[in-house]
C-alpha cells in the first residue's frame, strides 16, 4: 500500500469532526459514571432510544436537531427517574452496588433494545434534512454537511456543559457531591436530589446525542453497543469527570479510529475503540486529567 | 459436611447415567437441540459464578473466552481434523491462558473497570475473527460433521451427552474450589482484598487461579459449538448475550452456592428455549433482560435466597440490613 500524506491528511480531518461526535456522545457518561459514580452501561442503548425518538418525530416532519432539542425535557425527566430508581434500590440499601447495579443496567440496555426490535423491526433508520448528504468543498476535500453540524452541536453541548459545572451553583454543588458527599450533606444541601439533577442533565444530553447519532448515519436498534466501548473509552481515557478531557480524548479515539479506517479498512475499525480502552485501563487507569 | 461429599457424587453420577439414558432414548432429536444450549448455559454460569460469585469479580467477557474456545476448536479441525476430544481440551487451554492474562488485569483495575476492560476483549476477539480469513472471516464457515461415534443414533445427541458431562465437570470444579481453602480465600478477598492480603491469604494466586479455571471452563463450553451449528460466524458467537446470560444465570440462581448457577441457567435457558418456539426469538432476549431486572431488584439473592427466605423466613426478615 502506497502511504500519502493528502490521505493522512483527509483521515485526520475527518478524525477530528469524528471525535467531536464522539465526545458529544460520551458527556453524558461523563457526567453520570463519571462524577456520580454509577455504573451506567445503559447510556448508549437510551442514546439509541433518543435516536429514534428522533426518527419518529422525524416522520411529523421535524428536522432532527430541533427533535433533539425538543427531546430533551422528557429525557431529563426519564434521568431523574431512572436514578431515583437506581437509588431505591441500590445505592441506599448500600450492598454490593458494584455487582448488582451493572447487572440492573445491563438488562434496563437489554430491554430497550429489545422493544425497540419489536416497535421498529431490525432494519437500518435514517432521517432526512437538507444538510444530510451535501459536503461542503474546502480546498480539495469534502466536508459532508451532516459531520459539520454533528461536530458544531458537540463543541457546543460540551461548552454549554463545562461552564454549567464551574459556574452555576448547581454545577459546582454537581462537582462537589462527586468528591465529598458527606461533606456536602453537612453543608445543609441533599446530596441525592443534586445527584437526581445531574443524572436527569446527562440523560436529557443523552437525547441530543441521539439525535446526531441518527444525523451522522443509519441507526438498528443494536448500534448501542459498539457505542458502548467507545463512550467507556472516551470517559476513562478523559479522567473520571473531566470534561475538558472528554472533548480531548473524544477527539484522540476519533483521530485514532479515522486513521485505522482510511488504513486497514472497516473492519478493524471496532476494535480501536475498545484496544484503547484495554490500554488505558492498563497503563494509566485513572486517566489524562483524571481526579 | 462430611455426609455431604458421598450424596453430591451420587447425584453427579446419576446425572451422567440419565444424560447417556436420555441420548439413547428415542425422544424428538429437538430435545436434545434445545437441551445442549441449556446444558452449554449450566457450563458458563458455573464458570462465571467461580470468578463473578466468590471473588466478586464481575467478568462481562464470557462472550470472549466462549467465542474463542469456538474458534479454538474449528482452527484445530481445519487445519488437522482434530477430533472433538482435542478441540475441547485445546480450548480449555487456550481460554485459560487468556483467563491468566485477564488475572493479570485484575491487579489494576477493580469493580466496574474490571468489567469493562473484559468487555472490550470481547470486541477486541471479535474483530480479530473478522479479518481472520483461515476461519472464514465476516462471513463465516461451514462446517461437515465426521460421523457419529457409537452408540449414538445422531451427532446432536453425542453432543448433548458431551455437554452433559462437562456440565458435571464444571459444577463439580466450582463446588470444590467453593468447599476449599480456595473458595475460603476468595470469599475473603471479596469483601476486603487487602484485609484477606494482611491477614496471609494469597489474594494474587488465587484471583489467578480463579480467572484461569473460570476462563478455561467458559472455553470448554464454546468449544463444540462449531460442530453443534456445522457452521461459525464471529458476530453471533462473540455476541454481547452470552455474557449476560452467564451473568444472569448466576445472579437469578444464586451466586453464594455451587447450586445456584446451575439453577439459574436451567430455569433461564429453558425459559428462553420455550421462548423462542412459541414467540420469536426476539422475545427470548427480552426474558434474560426482565428477569436480570426483576431479580436484581427484588430478589438480589436469587432463587437460593428465595428459598432460604421461605424455609426460615425469621431469621433472615427480621435481621436483613
Amino acid at each position: 500500500m502506497t502511504f500519502s500524506f493528502d490521505l493522512l491528511y483527509e483521515a485526520i480531518v475527518f478524525g477530528i469532526l469524528l471525535g467531536g461526535f464522539y465526545a458529544a456522545v460520551s458527556i453524558g457518561l461523563s457526567v453520570a459514571f463519571g462524577l456520580l459514580d454509577v455504573p451506567y452501561v445503559a447510556h448508549p442503548a437510551i442514546m439509541v432510544l433518543g435516536a429514534y425518538c428522533t426518527y419518529v418525530l422525524g416522520g411529523y416532519g421535524w428536522d432532527p436537531v430541533l427533535a433533539g432539542l425538543a427531546l430533551m425535557p422528557p429525557f431529563f425527566l426519564l434521568g431523574i427517574g431512572i436514578y431515583r430508581f437506581y437509588y431505591e434500590t441500590f445505592e441506599k440499601r448500600g450492598t454490593d452496588t458494584g455487582v448488582r447495579g451493572l447487572a440492573f443496567f445491563f438488562g434496563v440496555a437489554f430491554i430497550v433494545e429489545i422493544c425497540l426490535v419489536l416497535k421498529f423491526g431490525v432494519d437500518q433508520r435514517l432521517v432526512d434534512a437538507s444538510y444530510i448528504g451535501n459536503s461542503l468543498k474546502l480546498g480539495g476535500m469534502r466536508l459532508p454537511l451532516r459531520m459539520l453540524v454533528a461536530f458544531g452541536i458537540a463543541l457546543a453541548l460540551t461548552a454549554g456543559l463545562t461552564l454549567y459545572l464551574s459556574k452555576t451553583f448547581t454545577g459546582r454543588a454537581i462537582k462537589a457531591v462527586a468528591q465529598d458527599e458527606a461533606a456536602l450533606r453537612l453543608m445543609g444541601a441533599d446530596p441525592v436530589r443534586i445527584k437526581q439533577w445531574a443524572f436527569g442533565i446527562a440523560t436529557a444530553v443523552t437525547a441530543l446525542a441521539g439525535a446526531m447519532l441518527i444525523i451522522i448515519g443509519p441507526v438498528e436498534p443494536m448500534t448501542d453497543r459498539i457505542y458502548i466501548g467507545r463512550t467507556f473509552c472516551v470517559v476513562v481515557l478523559a479522567g473520571l469527570g473531566s470534561m475538558t478531557g472528554t472533548l480531548v480524548a473524544g477527539l484522540i479515539l476519533g483521530i485514532s479510529e479515522s486513521i485505522v479506517l482510511t488504513n486497514f479498512g472497516a473492519s478493524w475499525a471496532p476494535a480501536v475503540a475498545f484496544g484503547l480502552l484495554l490500554v488505558v485501563l492498563g497503563i494509566r487507569p485513572q486517566g489524562l486529567f483524571g481526579r | 459436611m462430611r455426609r455431604r461429599v458421598p450424596r453430591f457424587w451420587i447425584g453427579a453420577a446419576a446425572t451422567v447415567v440419565l444424560a447417556a439414558i436420555l441420548s439413547l432414548s428415542r425422544i424428538n432429536e429437538y430435545f436434545f437441540f434445545a437441551g445442549y444450549a441449556v446444558l452449554q448455559f449450566v457450563v458458563l454460569a458455573t464458570a462465571w459464578n467461580i470468578l463473578g460469585g466468590y471473588a466478586g469479580y464481575v467478568n462481562f467477557g464470557t462472550a470472549a473466552f466462549f467465542g474463542i474456545g469456538a474458534y479454538t476448536s474449528v482452527f484445530l479441525f481445519t487445519a488437522l481434523g482434530a477430533p472433538l476430544l482435542v478441540q475441547i481440551v485445546a480450548a480449555a487451554v487456550v481460554t485459560g491462558l487468556l483467563g491468566f492474562g485477564t488475572g493479570l488485569l485484575t491487579l489494576r483495575l477493580r469493580g466496574i473497570f474490571y468489567s469493562i476492560a473484559t468487555v472490550a476483549i470481547i470486541y477486541i476477539a471479535e474483530t480479530l475473527m473478522v479479518n481472520w480469513r483461515y476461519v472464514g472471516g465476516a462471513t463465516g464457515l461451514q462446517l461437515l460433521r465426521p460421523t457419529v461415534m457409537f452408540p449414538f443414533a445422531t451427532y446432536t445427541r453425542m453432543l448433548f451427552f458431551i455437554m452433559a458431562v462437562l456440565a458435571v465437570v464444571a459444577v463439580s470444579i466450582a463446588r470444590y474450589i467453593e468447599v476449599s481453602w480456595i473458595g475460603r480465600g476468595l470469599r475473603a478477598l471479596r469483601d476486603t482484598e487487602e484485609g484477606a492480603e494482611s491477614s496471609g491469604v494469597p489474594t494474587l494466586r488465587l484471583k489467578l487461579l480463579a480467572c484461569t479455571v473460570s476462563g478455561a471452563l467458559m472455553g470448554v463450553a464454546g468449544a463444540p459449538l462449531p460442530m453443534y451449528l456445522s457452521f461459525l460466524e464471529p458476530a453471533s458467537t462473540f455476541s454481547l448475550n452470552y455474557s449476560v446470560v452467564a451473568l444472569a444465570a448466576a445472579i437469578i440462581g444464586g451466586t453464594s452456592n455451587w447450586v445456584g448457577p446451575a439453577i439459574g441457567a436451567i430455569l433461564l435457558a429453558s425459559m428462553q428455549q420455550i421462548v423462542t418456539v412459541t414467540i420469536s426469538s426476539e422475545m427470548n432476549v427480552l426474558v434474560v433482560g426482565v428477569m436480570l431486572v426483576v431479580f436484581v431488584v427484588a430478589a438480589p439473592d436469587g432463587v437460593l435466597g428465595l428459598i432460604k427466605k421461605l424455609t426460615r423466613p425469621r431469621a433472615t426478615a427480621g435481621g436483613a440490613p
